[in-house]
């Protein structure tokens, strides 16, 4: 009897973590786009369609960014450095204090080794200097969720 | 600011429009701008502080604003806001980029813009100013620099 037991309570815990593990495969991974250029916002998001992800919003400025992140806990953020409110660096430190495993690539204008340099070391995963293509950003993009 | 300083936004121009549309701009010799005002209906302005002082703008017609926003969003259906928005991610971008060139302490601000080419305008820009005419698919527009 305790063998019975044992064996069904073994089956249903495989099939409660199989199912666990099925419906965390479905969930498209949440990404939030922070640029202070609606146009910019307006091409990542277009750009990024092809990706199974669910945009949960963007922002034109750090703070607000900040405050949709801690709302929505997105996976993946792509963000700007120069920004009014709030720039994106001290964005990117707020962001990992909060959720340290959230992957961020930066998209800036500042194409500078500097700038770069000082958003890998907060913790971005990526770096992507304006201007930039369709298939740019896919790339980029591409090869940081695959990290 | 030196001529080769200049040569580096000439080069920036070159590139943008290259990575951004797929179409290089032509860009025609720079020149140091005297009395005549140089505005056209749209101007996306950059402060610049730092170890550096001064301005940097361009201003361009709506309609090459509306060509550049097509090409990149990859749509016709463009509204005011966009085309306007357009102008500022320029003079960002263009500022943005002049940063590897001029070191970390080359500071930029958010751009600001101007709709509409007023008579009574005028930018304060440090001496001398240099004027980049350039041309994108037969549409001519201006970065001016002036740094000190």
């Amino acid at each position: 009897m305790f063998d019975t037991i044992k064996k069904n309570f073994t089956i249903v815990l495989f099939c409660g973590i199989n199912s666990i593990y099925k419906i965390y495969q479905e969930i498209p991974m949440k990404v939030l786009i922070v640029d202070d250029s609606m146009i910019m916002r307006r091409a990542i998001e277009g750009y990024l369609k092809d990706f199974d992800i669910e945009i949960i919003g963007t922002a034109g400025d750090g703070k607000t960014a900040l405050a949709l992140f801690k709302e929505k806990e997105p996976d993946i953020v792509t963000m700007d450095i120069t920004m009014p409110e709030m720039d994106g660096l001290t964005c990117i430190k707020e962001m990992l204090a909060h959720k340290k495993e959230t992957k961020i690539m930066v998209v800036t204008a500042l194409s500078d080794e500097g700038t770069a340099l000082e958003a890998l070391k907060l913790g971005a995963a990526g770096f992507l200097a304006k201007p930039f293509n369709e298939q740019m950003l896919k790339e980029k993009f591409e090869k940081m969720i695959g990290a | 600011m030196t001529e080769q300083e200049v040569s580096v936004f000439t080069g920036i121009i070159e590139n943008y429009f290259e990575e951004f549309t797929g179409k290089k701009a032509v860009v025609d010799k720079p020149y140091i701008k005297e009395e005549e005002k140089i505005i056209l209906s749209c101007t996306g302005l950059i402060g610049i502080s730092g170890k550096r002082k001064g301005t940097i703008y361009i201003t361009a017609h709506r309609e090459m604003l509306v060509d550049i926003a097509k090409v990149f969003l990859k749509t016709d259906e463009l509204d005011d806001e966009i085309v306007l928005d357009m102008i500022g991610e320029l003079a960002n971008t263009i500022a943005g980029n002049a940063k590897q060139h001029f070191g970390s302490d080359f500071l930029i601000s958010i751009p600001s813009i101007i709709d509409g080419a007023p008579n009574d305008i005028r930018i304060k820009l440090e001496l001398p100013v240099y004027v980049i005419p350039f041309f994108w698919k037969g549409q001519k527009a201006f970065v001016v620099v002036g740094i000190e």
